[in-house]
């Protein structure tokens, strides 16, 4: 630019003298780039850092976003599709407007990785340890993950003949394609990780003696479905819901009928019920003895059910079965809203009744463990996932804690990483704390309105009918703008404001990627752009003088 | 209202920079070589808005002429901050005479440029509201009249705000200033006075006027680069918000502008040979009382003998301005 500045034109004084008077000493207050805690991280069981990825994604750097994710879970199309997804919950933009669709653009890289073959090279030089991994669900594949990342030799054993646990012997295909689960495990084991099927662990002492393992983390679910007493006659067909989907994948389906009734409120018993719709039952009934409201099952998995049909019968208790009917007790709610029985009855047309009442821990391989406790019906663990001094640690359905395969993934995270430090012989350094970006913090003037994408389903007839993927995933475009919607809670993201609104010029631009630093020599302390940062990524502390 | 319609990009336009547009859409304060024509060092208050203004305005003249201009500055606070000698905080050819005669000396200086057959060099001259639409009113009114070709910036503080807050005819009703104490049943400026610069340049029947403020850049760049695209007499009011004289908080200097907008208080509009041709719409509408509230200089307004009267008296204002400018697509609707 051929600029005058050079060649001073009818002046006296020299350009830019004031830079002689350094204006930083009348600050009282000064502003500090900060990185705050978004409340989508905050909530990830696997605790993903959000935020980050889509970042990356929403300059359209998809493989640096999956990169991103895989730092902590290595399952994102799996969970793109059947995590409950609590960061969105906690999503501040939902105080705005909708929520980021963060699982529907966590898909979409998943498939986006699927599709292009991305893979992770293990970069740390081996550390000459092994570790057995006992379960291949998303608990036992995520540490396995991580360990294989921390340079250890991992061995997975599992009772199945195929690997995924509940993922694959639980979730139905409508909402978690096989293809998919593959494709992510595959990954896992293309890292060097050794899948052994068809190896039921039991003696773990022994085996860890025996095969030379220095740790094992163990991850074997729950797998027991659990019994009510319910008195039937010799006719009644009744069968457990972990055993009818466990049957789905490859087994001869069960002969369930025409009018099917699902005893229980959880997720289990939607896909149950979902699934018997598929199978080709009527009618598919939900009985729960509490309301809608009390249900554990997630209200997405209650509304898709009632779109495809099923039916619900709430305040309910069967109280005995026979080949065509089954006897149900109305119930009510107390004051502390605990079902009370109130001695009326009806009958319910049903051919065979599904349980799903939940499901119990196998506790049986843990014997011989000595300073092992179990209390609860989970595996006593220790802050770093150690359920025994000898090496021992635990994780996912088994351990205390929600029993969803996202808090799964994050018990394998952890347990990897206390693994590695207590093969090591350190402790694990507690990540520095970060106070959470509040919606109140956040100067959403700037943000543009714009509804959340809603992610395609597919219709009714065919949902009811085939086993096919029921949500279907953002494309490109739609992808961008969920990711573009993020407001960067509590992390810069480039904008330029704090680099423009200072009227002292007193904020330096570091580049692309580097973000900015303040000129303390002038800055006058005047807060503007600590106000004027949307995503309150600059903070005010007082001087020390 | 600027001209870029950008899709959605997380903060579309709202923000300085965004890093995901081209760099050929960002604005000119995201640019790391911008001129700073107003560097740091200058000796305005903390959170000044019309150091911030000024900066805003003179950057993007001097990116729409290639660095080839020259300033003619006014008395008030941007003369007497940024050049107490022998520093200066200009890196621009800048010119300083009196309080009153910025105008006149622009006009000079543009002449002169003719003379020398240097009409590639334009000239800009600025002041402050007391500068502009009191003591240097016939200066101005001069310029506009004969047409001559100088942008003219006025940064409006409504007040003087360098010799100590006393009120100018840009100076709101019901605001406390020096000169306009906060006794008697009409406490603060009285109703009924003042003037606006930006309708009496259009009254001039001149080119080009329009209003901004320091709460949208991108629009204010985009004014100034086309004023810039007119040759003869231009005039722009920017509202610059003053931490001292208005009893804001510094670091609310931005959010007063934006609320002086989204208020009604303050339109926002474009004007071309007299006629209105663009307003900036009102995105979320705010009652005045939001806007008031947190400057001192209305502290009697509320408080302990607050004055609804004079705050709906206020809002009247606001919605009179709403009406007349079509800040808000359906009136009716908004009556809130
Ligand atoms: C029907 C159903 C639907 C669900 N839907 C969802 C959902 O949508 N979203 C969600 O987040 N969660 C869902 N869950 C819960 C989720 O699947 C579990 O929380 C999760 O799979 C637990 O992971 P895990 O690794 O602890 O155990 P599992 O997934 O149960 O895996 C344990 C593995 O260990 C193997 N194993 C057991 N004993 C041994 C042994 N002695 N030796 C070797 N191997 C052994 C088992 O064969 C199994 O493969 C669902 C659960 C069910 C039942
Ligand atoms: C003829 C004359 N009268 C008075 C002054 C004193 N004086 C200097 S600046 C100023 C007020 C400036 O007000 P404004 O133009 O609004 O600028 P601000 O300081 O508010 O930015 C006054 C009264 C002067 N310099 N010359
Ligand atoms: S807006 Fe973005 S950073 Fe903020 S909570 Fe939602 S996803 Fe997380
Ligand atoms: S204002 Fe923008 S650029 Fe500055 S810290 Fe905040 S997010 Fe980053
Ligand atoms: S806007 Fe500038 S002067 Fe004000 S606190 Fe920020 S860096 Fe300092
Ligand atoms: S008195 Fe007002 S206009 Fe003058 S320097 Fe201070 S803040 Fe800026
Ligand atoms: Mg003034």
């Amino acid at each position: 630019m051929d600029t005058p500045l050079e060649t001073p034109f009818a002046i006296t004084l020299h350009t830019g003298t004031s830079l002689d008077n350094k204006t930083g000493s009348w600050r009282t207050e000064r502003p500090i780039y900060v990185d705050r805690m978004p409340p989508c991280n905050q909530a990830c069981p696997a605790g993903e850092n959000i935020q980050q990825w889509l970042y990356h994604a929403e300059e359209g750097k998809y493989e640096q976003a999956w990169r991103q994710l895989m730092q902590d879970n290595p399952l994102p199309a799996v969970m793109g599709r059947i995590c409950y997804h609590p960061c969105e919950t906690e999503c501040n933009r939902g105080q705005l407007d909708d929520s980021v669709g963060i699982n529907s653009v966590e898909r979409f890289l998943g498939d986006q990785a699927i599709k292009h073959g991305w893979g992770i090279p293990v970069t740390t030089s081996a550390s000459g340890k092994r570790v057995l991994v006992v379960g291949s669900g998303p608990s036992g594949l995520s540490a396995a993950y991580h360990l294989a990342c921390l340079g250890h030799s991992v061995t997975i054993r599992e009772a199945g003949s195929m690997a995924g646990g509940m993922m694959r012997f639980g979730i139905p295909q409508y909402r978690l394609p096989r293809h998919v689960l593959d494709a992510e495990i595959h990954r896992i084991v293309d890292m060097g990780v050794k899948l052994e099927l068809n190896t039921k662990v039991s003696e773990i002492p022994q085996t860890m003696k025996a095969d030379g393992f220095d740790a094992v983390f163990l991850a074997v679910g729950a797998q027991i479905g659990k019994r009510a007493f319910i008195p039937a006659g010799d006719s009644a067909n009744i069968l457990d819901a972990v055993a009818l989907l466990h049957s789905m994948e490859g087994e001869e389906p069960p002969q369930l009928g025409r009018r099917v009734a699902v005893y229980g409120g959880g997720n289990t018993a939607m896909d149950a019920a979902r699934t018997a719709r598929r199978l080709g039952a009527t009618e598919a009934v939900v009985v729960y003895r509490r309301t809608r409201e009390r249900m554990p099952a997630h209200d997405v998995e209650v509304e898709e059910a009632l779109e495809e049909g099923v039916k619900m019968k709430w305040l309910s208790t069967i109280t005995e079965a026979s080949g065509d009917k089954l006897r149900i007790e109305k119930m009510e709610l107390d004051a502390t809203g605990f079902p009370q029985p109130t001695g009326e009855f009806e009958e319910l047309a049903a051919d065979s009744l599904i349980l799903a009442l939940g499901q119990d821990v196998d506790f049986s391989l843990l014997e011989g463990i000595d300073d092992l406790v179990i209390e609860n019906g989970s595996v006593r663990v220790g802050p770093n996932m150690m359920a025994s001094g000898t090496g021992v640690f635990a994780g996912g359905d088994m351990a205390p804690g929600e029993r969803t395969a996202t808090v799964a993934v994050g018990h394998g995270k952890k347990a990897a990483k206390c693994i590695d430090a207590w093969l090591r012989g350190v402790e694990v350094e507690a990540a520095p704390k970060h106070d959470v970006a509040d919606f109140s913090m956040l100067n959403t003037w700037y943000y543009c309105d714009a509804p959340k994408t809603v992610r395609p389903q597919l219709d009714m007839v065919r949902r009811q009918s085939t086993f096919d993927e029921v949500v279907g995933g953002l494309d490109e475009s739609n992808a961008l703008f969920e990711a573009r919607r993020c407001m960067s809670c509590g992390n810069c993201f480039e904008c330029d404001n704090c680099y423009g609104v200072c009227p002292d010029n007193a904020v330096i631009k570091l580049g692309p990627g580097k973000r900015f630093a303040f000129d303390y020599d002038y800055c006058k302390g005047c807060g503007i752009c600590a106000q004027e940062c949307p995503a309150a990524a600059i903070m005010m502390v007082p001087e020390t003088i | 209202m600027s001209v870029q319609t950008i899709k959605f990009y997380q903060t579309g336009s709202f923000v300085v920079g965004n890093r995901l547009l081209e760099p050929g859409q960002r604005s000119v304060q995201s640019d790391p070589e911008r001129s700073n024509a107003l560097t740091s060092g200058h000796r305005a208050c903390q959170g000044c808005g019309e150091a911030l203004g000024a900066r805003y305005a003179i950057d993007a003249a001097m990116r729409a002429t290639a660095g080839n201009m020259i300033a003619v500055n006014a008395t008030g606070c941007l003369e007497v901050f940024s050049t107490m000698s022998p520093e200066t905080s200009w890196q621009i050819p800048w010119v300083h005479s009196l309080f009153g005669n910025a105008a006149s000396v622009a006009t000079g200086v543009a002449a002169a440029l003719k003379a020398k057959g240097r009409t590639d060099i334009r000239v800009v001259a600025q002041g402050g509201d007391g500068g502009t639409v009191d003591i240097g009113f016939g200066c101005l009114s001069g310029m506009f009249e004969r047409d001559d070709d100088v942008l003219y910036i006025c940064y409006d503080n409504q007040g003087y705000m360098n010799t100590g807050v006393q009120r100018s005819s840009a100076t709101p009703p019901a605001a406390r200033t020096a000169t306009t104490d906060v006794v008697g049943p009409e406490p603060g400026n009285v109703f009924g006075q003042g003037k606006s610069g930006p309708l009496i340049a259009m009254a001039h029947g001149i080119k080009y006027v329009a209003t901004a403020t320091v709460a949208d850049l991108r629009d204010l760049e985009y004014k100034v680069e086309r004023a810039m695209s007119f040759r003869g007499a231009r005039y722009i009011h920017i509202l610059v918000p003053c931490p001292l004289g208005w009893g804001s908080a510094s670091r609310d200097t931005i959010q007063m502008a934006r609320l002086a907008k989204e208020t009604g208080i303050f339109p926002v509009f474009e004007a071309e040979g007299g006629q209105v041709v663009n307003v900036a719409k009102i995105r979320s509408k705010v009652p005045v009382e939001a806007y008031l509230s947190k400057q001192r200089r209305y502290a009697h307004l509320f408080g302990r003998s607050p004055r609804p009267d004079v705050v709906a008296h206020l809002q009247e204002m606001a919605d009179d301005n709403i009406r007349k400018f079509g800040l808000v697509d359906n009136v009716a609707e908004e009556a809130y």
